[in-house]
């Protein structure tokens, strides 16, 4: 336990403070897609605010990878803490999680929104392929720029673990599809 | 310590995710060696991913592993300071790359014998081991459907793709049977709960395979060679080669740090 920084106002209640460290992590991006939080992720799964006395607050972030190579899991966890450290959090502790297991369901439908506008086409709501069967595809991937539903399956692994590659058949634009986990 | 098992001994279990893991990293790291040489972008990009994924997954298995086996262990001293006669992987992950048909083949058999292993240790007693699986399976859906795309398109493709096809099968086919012949750190934490028993995939193993080879038009081989002996430490020079490349810095400049 450390004392707790001048941003932090110890006298709220556990709850507020939980309210208050989710706000801070509204406010850390995955650095590969800088336009979602890890809360629009929805990659952190629960809070917990332990031994809150006069002066002394500990936190643990609990936090589930989407993929398990994904190389962003240190930095995220590191602006993750860096985040709360600014904010006077001290005593940090991150805990990883892998059950249940990420899922696109996840993302939210404002993070989808997100995605969208930045140009990589949201993950469907419900996943339609996921079974290792041969040269499936997942109907009407629509394209970002042009809203086109008429586009085509590149690669399965695109620039980052999460997204598949693609390219609309009428405007040309190829784009990155965060696939369905 | 957390998940102790009672009716085994922790070295068993220590062993069995050390198997695990070595899978997983050996291939990863075969496959990471295309990173920058693929035949075209797009698949330098999917191998690359395919790479990272298994190193993922080889990660986890080697932090719980650390983790039971103390005394300082900890991933980094698992992957880059134990000796080749310490690696439990299963000989075909160090086959060499070959060419694309062979580098395609060996992750069609393996991630096609990892989906069935993982579907049944994410209902591992051993709660850390089910959700290391229940993650890992994932991924190794997309793993199986990409390889066994290759395996179908180069195939039953041209004359060339089809003969290279069929001469990796001849190449791999030899290392195939060791997957399902059980070690005893297999054997036992599969009878305390906690493995899976190999001999109980491959039946669903070899009925995917040989409907892929069907649609791909090639065949296994009548009588191959069987060779063993990876899983307890027996390999071939190629593991040698592999670690010496990727344990050279940490050997060089021990604690070296990005």
């Amino acid at each position: 336990m450390v004392s707790a920084g001048k941003n932090i106002n110890t006298h709220t209640s556990p709850e507020g403070i939980k309210g208050q460290v989710l706000q801070i992590l509204h406010t850390v991006l995955d650095p590969e897609v800088p336009v979602l939080s890890v809360m629009d992720l929805g990659i952190v799964r629960d809070v917990k605010i332990s031994a809150l006395t006069d002066k002394e607050i500990g936190v643990e972030i609990f936090v589930t990878p989407t993929y398990t190579g994904c190389p962003a899991i240190d930095i995220i966890n590191m602006h993750i803490r860096m985040a709360l450290l600014q904010e006077g959090f001290t005593d940090i502790k991150i805990t990883q999680v892998l059950s249940p297991a990420w899922t696109t369901d996840w993302i939210t439908t404002e993070g989808k929104e997100k995605l969208k506008a930045y140009g990589i086409a949201p993950p469907h709501y419900r996943q339609s392929v996921c079974t290792p069967d041969a040269f499936q595809e997942e109907e009407a991937i629509q394209c970002p720029l042009c809203n086109s539903y008429n586009t085509r399956l590149v690669s399965q692994f695109g620039s980052t673990a999460c997204k598949a590659l693609y390219q609309c058949n009428d405007c040309q634009e190829p784009f990155d599809y965060f696939k369905c986990h | 310590m957390p998940h102790q098992p009672i009716n085994i001994s922790i070295d068993q279990l220590v062993n069995y995710c050390l198997h695990l893991a070595d899978n997983a990293l050996i291939l990863g790291h075969r496959n990471s060696e295309w990173c920058g040489h693929g035949p075209v972008l797009e698949q330098d990009i999917a191998i690359s991913n395919i790479a990272l994924d298994c190193i993922g997954q080889a990660r986890n298995f080697y932090q719980y592993a650390a983790e039971l086996s103390g005394n300082g262990a900890t991933e980094d001293t698992l992957a880059y300071l134990r000796e080749a006669s310490d690696f439990k992987n299963a000989l075909l992950t160090e086959q060499p790359n070959g060419d694309w048909a062979q580098t395609t083949l060996r992750q069609f058999l393996f991630s096609t014998y990892q989906y069935f292993l993982y579907q049944l240790l994410q209902n591992s007693s051993n709660p850390t081991l089910a959700a290391i699986a229940e993650k890992a399976l994932k991924e190794v859906t997309y793993h199986v459907r990409w390889s066994s795309e290759w395996v179908i398109r180069l195939g039953d493709g041209t004359d060339e793709s089809k003969q290279r096809m069929q001469n990796a099968i001849a190449a791999l086919w030899p290392y195939t049977a060791e997957l399902f012949h059980p070690a005893p750190y297999e054997t036992t934490t599969a009878s305390a709960g906690f493995g899976v028993d190999p001999a109980s995939i491959k039946a669903a193993w070899h009925e995917k395979i040989t409907a892929v080879f069907e649609e791909a038009t090639v065949s296994v081989p009548r009588a191959a060679d069987v060779q063993v002996g990876g899983k307890e430490g027996k390999h071939t020079q190629y593991l040698v080669d592999i670690l010496e490349e990727m344990q050279h810095l940490q050997r060089t400049y021990p604690n070296a740090q990005w």
